[in-house]
């Protein structure tokens, strides 16, 4: 176990080092940042005293030696724009984008697996027809574009819902969350629905497989063979073989769910990371950038670890003691 | 006299597929009583599987129970709810599976596959049902079941397997148990092993049961009479004993053929030429024409399973009869 974590350690070290290193020649290679953060008029000396405090007169290799020592540190470079620690806005504003994700993600395996698992066990059923054709449409139907139509829709035309923003939030732990008020699950709806949008069709698509693979088999035969009610041989032992795939990969999907939810927050104004790195890409904020994306890296390799965990408490074959 | 614990009659189970509609099972009757073991025995794919489903209301869809019937102490299962039949399953009916690798869900302990076993047909408390699993697992030779109860599938050997699969047929003590060649996936030691101790619990219980398997040595010892299938149709039925000195079917007698201890030593073991033919688009008359040296013109007419001599049944228009009768 120990050993198998250890290893584990080794190989994410190995990940981050070289994404820190695409990241920076990445970042260097969209533009020049002095073109955006000093102004116009300012004459040859302001721009040169400039450059020199940004560090952006050394050459790239040697910008990259620094970002890295400061980085063992914790110190991820100062945001051009806000002045402030990189890591400190990243911080700031990752409750509202986790808040986000989780939602998202709760609410795909709340929604996706009912249907999933209808879907598989009524395979011919109109009914099931219409949520494999929903599905597609989960699929193919670009983010932005579903979340204005919800916007037209919720917001606009019927007004039910707010469009914009978090809501009202209340502090715990010293962090902000919509998740506890009335009006922040209002204003969380959509947004969680629109991220969800793709992740519900990826759980029914992944349920119903399972289900129509796992019926099959003949331990699902002989528990029927047993005399168990159906309710049991579903629930019991179809269902807890299903979650196995499900909950791999959902919770791999978690990480491209943060990712993903740029799109969303720029279209709903919800004040999380995803807006942050777009308004921060706008100015060419290198540090924040450089910094979130490492923060996405370590993120996807955390998220990666636990669902590794997590399988092997759901199936017993893959019991880590062996290896 | 009461009624013998099954009596099949006509049975017939098609599978309606695409490419056509297979007659898995097709026209097969035998009667096991009480105590008793009926071997049926076949070559693969010749419908024993399909037969055992049938009994247990387990045939699915594309296939179906088309006639016949199927009468567990008189009453006809076919005529059974779904609901009436679940209460039989698993509880005067048992059925064991030919893989013991594939039967056991993988993701959940044994006890908890026991307990749900013992509680889907009696309401008795977890102990209760966890105690009546310990003694099952006891009784088909697991030692320390105590601990054993607590473990997973993939923990166990295939032959453990298989024993917990047989205690979990026996936890209800069943009238009938359908036994899908249980040690078929066994090497030979373990094979004898489960063997002997089937048998005894059967004799013990008076259970009634049916062995499914390929393996005509395993019958002689074990079943009293023998039921043998050819392309989903029962071609000879009579006294285990009977039936293997003396077989009236020529099918039967090319498959005593193919043993090896009845081959004299030396001599190179003798196959039935031909292949087993498709379910699908059978030809008329006899299934095993094409195989059989036999065969003549008058073998393009259906034969029907007849009573050729007391208790000895064949399908075949020209039996081995005068070996029979003499013996
Ligand atoms: N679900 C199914 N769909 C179509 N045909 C099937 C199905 N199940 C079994 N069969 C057919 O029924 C025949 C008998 O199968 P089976 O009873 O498993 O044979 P055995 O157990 O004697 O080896 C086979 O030819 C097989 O192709
Ligand atoms: S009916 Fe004819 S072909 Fe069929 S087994 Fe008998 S002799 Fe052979
Ligand atoms: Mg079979």
């Amino acid at each position: 176990m120990s050993v198998y974590l250890l290893r584990r350690l080794i190989q994410a070290v190995g990940v981050v080092l070289a994404m820190s290193l695409i990241v920076f020649v990445g970042v260097f290679a969209i533009g020049d940042p002095v073109e955006i953060l000093i102004s116009p008029d300012a004459d040859q000396m302001e721009r040169e005293r400039a450059i020199k405090a940004l560090g952006l007169d050394l050459p790239l290799w040697q910008q990259y030696g620094i970002f890295l020592g400061k980085a063992l540190q914790g110190d991820l470079g100062r945001s051009f724009v806000f002045n402030e620690p990189a890591l400190t806005l990243i911080m700031q504003r990752m409750p509202a984008t986790l808040e986000l994700a989780l939602a998202a993600t709760f609410g795909a395996i709340l929604i996706g697996l009912p249907l999933g698992l209808y879907a598989g066990l009524r395979p011919n059923s109109v009914g099931s027809k219409a949520i494999m054709a929903g599905s597609i449409l989960g699929f193919s139907l670009p983010t932005f574009w579903v979340g204005l139509m919800l916007i037209m829709v919720f917001a606009v035309q019927l007004g039910w819902l707010p469009s914009t923003g978090r809501g009202e939030t209340v502090t715990i732990l010293g962090t902000r969350w919509s998740f506890f008020t009335m009006d922040g699950l209002a204003h969380m709806v959509m947004p969680a629905l629109n991220l969800a949008l793709f992740k519900i069709s990826l759980v029914i698509r992944l349920t119903r497989a399972g289900v129509r693979e796992t019926m099959l088999m003949d331990y699902v035969k002989f528990a029927r063979a047993k005399g168990l009610s159906p309710f049991r041989v579903t629930f019991v032992h179809v269902f807890k073989n299903i979650l196995i795939p499900v909950v791999t990969v959902t919770g791999l999907e978690f990480g491209s769910t943060i990712a993903f939810s740029v799109v969303t927050e720029s279209i709903f104004a919800w004040p999380g990371m995803g807006k942050l790195i777009i308004d921060s890409i706008n100015v060419l904020d290198r540090p924040v950038i450089v910094a979130y994306l490492m923060i996405i890296v370590l993120m996807f390799i955390t998220i990666n670890l636990i669902v590794d965990l997590t399988y092997s408490v759901l199936d017993p074959r893959v019991r880590l003691e062996g290896k | 006299m009461t009624a013998p614990t099954l009596e099949v009659r006509n049975l017939c189970t098609h599978f309606f597929t695409r490419a056509g509609v297979v007659r898995a099972v097709d026209d097969v009757s035998f009667t096991v009583r009480r105590g008793q073991v009926l071997g049926l025995v076949g070559e693969s794919g010749s419908g024993k599987t399909v037969t055992g489903f049938s009994i247990m209301g387990l045939v699915d869809a594309p296939g179906r129970i088309v006639s016949g019937s199927i009468l567990f102490q008189g009453k006809d299962l076919a005529s059974l709810s779904e609901e009436e039949m679940r209460h039989l399953r698993g509880n005067r009916i048992a059925m064991i599976f030919q893989d013991p690798m594939m039967t056991l869900n993988p993701v959940l302990r044994i006890d908890t596959q026991m307990i749900e076993t013992v509680q889907a047909h009696e309401k008795v408390s977890d102990d209760e049902a966890r105690a009546r699993a310990r003694d099952a697992l006891g009784m088909v030779g697991i030692p320390s079941p105590d601990e054993r109860l607590k473990s997973y599938p993939h923990q166990f050997s295939g032959g453990m397997r298989q024993r917990v699969a047989i205690a979990i047929a026996l936890l209800h003590r069943p009238d009938l148990i359908v036994a899908d060649e249980p040690t078929t996936a066994l090497d030979v030691t373990i094979q004898g092993q489960i063997l002997a101790e089937v048998q005894k619990l059967c004799a013990n219980t008076g259970t009634a049961m049916i062995w499914i398997t390929h393996d005509l040595s395993v019958v002689a010892g074990l079943a009293d009479d023998i039921a043998v299938m050819y392309a989903g149709k029962v071609v000879e039925y009579g006294d285990v004993g009977e039936v293997l000195d003396t077989p009236l079917h020529p099918y039967t007698h090319g498959l005593i053929g193919s043993v090896p201890s009845r081959n004299k030593r030396g001599e190179p073991l003798r196959q039935i030429p031909g292949m087993t033919p498709s379910l699908l688009n059978l030809p008329e008359g006899c299934a095993f024409r094409a195989r059989c040296p036999r065969a003549q013109t008058d073998c393009v007419q259906r034969p029907e399973l007849r009573e050729w001599l007391p208790a000895r049944f064949a399908r075949c228009h020209h039996p081995h009869r005068e070996e029979a009768a003499a013996a």
